[in-house]
């Protein structure tokens, strides 16, 4: 996270505010889809659909959280975490080495950058 | 689901959710780290239990650290949230119980305990996706508590690659995803459209709209 380091404490007012409308909503966000949608039989298409999202959905966040900068789109250190993380996933090590990979290449570049 | 059969379900899902839960744990001292100097030493760690979702916590806390109002951290946060929307759509249909056990059920959505527990055809293994949250919460919220102790020690997380953990760890997730040519376009097509859209749409939205890669599973084969 960038600009992060100000200091120049939050109102405490403001912090808890925003915890507490982040809870309601997220489990309100959380609850909608089984809501609305359990214990219903899709149709067919729909269950296309959804076999598919997971795939779509992962994608999009891999490449978000390593190539944008809120707005921007940026390649820094991150991006070598990531080939750093393909190239132990193409070696089949477990999640647990892919990961550590992925933050020592991105904390090199970062020092020696 | 029987009780026994619950079981035999919740309990593997346990198991797979401890390198999630230890990729949790790095995360959520991060989290801590850059938290405390914003918001003191209590509020983080209640924001890790109460909110318990991890890109959602950053980017509101990213707003305040950058003078933002409230509202406008609120929104940032649950712009983060809002594809949990389309994927409880997507467990909705494995769930069979009673509408206020399926909103409980609902709250043990996160990202990775949700793409674990998918069984492919749209069928979702539920309780193996509880097992896998079970774990990954203490984890996340002992991380905040240790990142917000720990904080001056750490220093920069940054330093440290942390924040290259998640994109790898949704980046194993995804190959196990890739069963067929046509997730391989959806992922594809996801990937483009969230980056095509970063710099019109605060962050949220792009991950969001590229949900739409998943149409593709409406084109007659």
């Amino acid at each position: 996270m960038r600009g992060s380091g100000a200091r120049a404490g939050t109102p405490v007012r403001d912090v808890w505010i925003t915890i507490a409308a982040l809870a309601v909503a997220t489990a309100l966000i959380k609850a909608s889809g089984p809501l609305a949608f359990g214990g219903r039989t899709l149709p067919p298409p729909a269950l296309r659909v959804i076999s598919l999202l997971a795939a779509a959905l992962l994608a999009a966040l891999v490449v978000t959280q390593t190539f944008a900068d809120d707005q921007e789109l940026v390649v820094d250190a991150r991006a070598a975490g990531l080939v750093a993380a393909g190239g132990a996933l193409a070696l089949r090590r477990s999640l647990l080495v892919t990961m550590v990979s992925a933050a020592v290449a991105t904390a090199l570049v970062r020092a020696v950058t | 689901m029987r009780r026994r059969e619950l079981a035999a379900h919740v309990g593997p899902g346990a198991r797979a959710g401890l390198p999630l839960a230890a990729a949790g744990l790095l995360l959520g001292i991060s989290f801590g780290v850059v938290a405390e100097p914003v918001m003191g030493q209590v509020a983080p760690v209640v924001m890790s239990a109460v909110v318990f979702a991890g890109a959602a916590q950053f980017a509101a806390t990213a707003v305040l650290a950058d003078g933002g109002s409230a509202v406008a951290a609120i929104v940032a946060g649950i712009l983060l949230n809002l594809r949990f929307i389309p994927m409880g759509i997507a467990i909705a249909p494995s769930l069979r119980a009673r509408p206020a056990s399926r909103a409980a059920t609902g709250q043990a959505m996160v990202d990775a305990s949700w793409a674990i527990a998918h069984r492919g055809e749209g069928r979702y293994d539920i309780p193996y996706m509880v097992g896998a949250t079970l774990v990954q919460y203490p984890a996340w919220v002992g991380g905040a508590a240790i990142g917000v102790l720990a904080g001056d020690v750490i220093g920069n997380p940054e330093n440290l690659g942390l924040d290259a953990i998640f994109p790898a760890f949704f980046l194993a997730l995804l190959v196990n995803e890739l069963r067929a040519g046509i997730s391989v376009a959806a992922a594809l097509i996801g990937a483009a459209l969230a980056l095509s859209l970063t710099p019109f749409g605060p962050p949220g939205v792009p991950v969001l709209a590229a949900c739409a890669g998943a149409a593709l599973g409406l084109v007659r084969r």
